[in-house]
């Protein structure tokens, strides 16, 4: 089963993008990281840029909205996402929770749903 | 405290102290926990407003289990359709009048134990059970520990009660030939609730749930139900150990503090004798089971405070022993940390490559364990490599930072 982790990350954290190797914070993602791959659950996945680089799109009345920033107006924003084979949604939970970002933003779990994808698809 | 505060402290007291017992009771017939519950919540409601007009009665708990009983009453009648409850309703009627007389009425908690941990039970939801009907927990609180949503954990527990009422299962103590199983499954579901199990080199066995004074009150209630069962005492010792270094284990800025670093003067004193204390009368029987071999362990280490030193030899024989009766990823892990500090680092490696390394390469302790003794083995790299594993299994982002400047 295939499950979605949806990192949110605090201003803090997308602060530490720029900072040096060394950063406690990057330190423990790239444990994370590596950890994950060595336990051969890791499907895909990627960082986003941070907030202040995206645009969001709306039509309304058949016109085009476009707005700077993004969608959702809260502190901690989508940073990124990982897809991730497990058994279930309690092993999501433990991967979830060992996340760097789970301490400090947060971890939506999600499973994807291929039948949805399947009826898009067709 | 005014009358109405007093009044309400006593409620809170009783309803603390006597939960279990009374459910377990107005349960023990009907097998239905989840109206005796209802009844039980009815009545301290009723209690709320009586008690603060007519003065706390002289038996709270009588009073209670009175007032419950109507209630359950009620509450049968108003569900009942099938024969059955007639004799349900007949049976409550005579018991009624009968507790009336008496201000005493069994205590049934150890069979509401035995039914929670049945065998018939999803295993998971053991704890659960436990700690709603023994004492009281609300689905809110549990649902918290478990990290599953109150609906959830609602649902799951409701769909337990009704398997408990309606799918045979008796109230009663387990028969001699039955007993060392069943009640293994009561320890594990009390252990379950407790937060860690080992914690050692940063290697952290984050076994329960966090819910230390609950585990620990379940233990007390059933050593006093089961005085004799040696392995009961084990577990409230081990419990207790772990407990006593809880002030130790965190610096003033919440900075993680391996055992081995602990500031023995910041464990608790109290607690350390009284988990001795239950050891002590455990280990008069002769079998060593598997909680009072982990209590030994915990004891080992509560020594230093007292002789400034582990005496880690100690400490690998009862490993060996527990691994002897209860081969468990923690017990072999711990097992080579000790022989690294008694037989030489080498020695811990080498127990350490003796575990399957597929089982133990998502176990968090492994592998900080394994850095700990790479790295003052001089083996720089591998030792690296082994704390990133450390470090990307860390839950905890105390012990993530820890081992991020162990690593260096």
């Amino acid at each position: 089963m295939q499950f979605a982790l949806l990192i949110f990350e605090s201003p803090e954290a997308f602060a530490t993008r720029k900072a040096p190797e060394s950063n406690p914070y990057l330190g423990a993602w790239r444990a994370y990281y590596k950890t994950i791959v060595e336990a051969g659950i890791y499907v895909g996945g990627d960082p986003l840029e941070v907030p202040e680089t995206a645009t969001t799109v709306r039509v309304m009345e058949g016109k085009r909205r476009v707005q700077d920033g993004p969608f959702a107006d809260t502190k901690e924003q989508l940073a990124g996402f990982m897809i991730l084979e497990l058994p279930s949604l309690d092993a999501a939970l433990d991967w979830a929770a060992r996340c760097p970002a789970a301490s400090t933003g947060a971890v939506e779990v999600r499973p994807l749903a291929p039948e949805s994808r399947r009826r898009i698809t067709g | 405290m005014n009358e109405s505060q007093y009044t309400q402290r006593t409620i809170e007291r009783v309803a603390r102290e006597s939960y279990g017992r009374l459910v377990a009771y107005l349960s023990s017939h009907t097998r239905d926990v989840a109206s005796a519950e209802d009844a039980l919540s009815n009545a301290l409601i009723a209690a709320l407003t009586t008690w603060p007009r007519d003065g706390v009665p002289q038996n709270p708990e009588a009073w209670l289990l009175t007032a419950a009983r109507h209630s359950l009453i009620d509450l049968v009648r108003h569900r009942q359709v099938a024969e059955a409850n007639e004799s349900t309703l007949l049976l409550l009627r005579e018991e009624s009048q009968e507790a009336m007389l008496s201000a005493k009425f069994p205590d049934e908690r150890l069979k509401l134990l035995f039914v929670c941990a049945h065998p018939a039970i999803d295993p998971a939801m053991h704890t659960p059970l436990m700690l709603q009907t023994v004492l009281g927990l609300d689905a809110v609180r549990i649902a918290h520990a478990f990290l599953v949503s109150p609906t959830t954990m609602g649902q799951r527990l409701v769909r337990a009660k009704t398997k408990i009422r309606d799918g045979g299962i008796r109230f009663e103590v387990p028969q001699e030939r039955e007993l060392p199983q069943r009640l293994d499954a009561v320890l594990e579901a009390i252990y379950a609730a407790f937060g860690i199990g080992w914690d050692d080199m940063a290697g952290v066995d984050q076994r329960g749930r966090d819910l230390a004074e609950e585990a620990i009150w379940l233990a007390r209630v059933l050593l006093q139900l089961m005085p004799r069962e040696a392995e009961v005492r084990g577990l409230l010792a081990l419990m207790l150990h772990c407990e006593a270094r809880r002030p130790a284990r965190r610096g003033a800025d919440g900075r993680y503090i391996p055992l081995s670093e602990q500031d023995t003067q910041q464990w608790s004193l109290p607690l350390i004798d009284e988990a001795e204390r239950h050891l002590a009368a455990a280990s008069s029987r002769n079998f060593a089971g598997r909680f009072q071999l982990e209590a030994a362990i915990q004891s080992v280490h509560a020594e230093r405070l007292r002789s400034g030193r582990t005496e880690w030899t100690a400490a690998v024989l009862f490993y060996e022993q527990l691994i002897r009766i209860s081969p468990t990823l923690g017990a072999r892990i711990g097992y080579a940390a000790a022989v690294g500090e008694a037989n030489g680092l080498q020695a811990g490696l080498a127990a350490l490559d003796g575990i399957d390394r597929n089982a133990a390469s998502g176990y968090q302790p492994y592998w900080a364990v394994r850095a700990h003794l790479l790295q003052r083995l001089g083996k720089t790299s591998e030792a690296a490599d082994a704390f990133e594993r450390a470090i990307g299994l860390a839950e905890d982002p105390a012990v993530r930072q820890f081992l991020l400047q162990r690593r260096g």
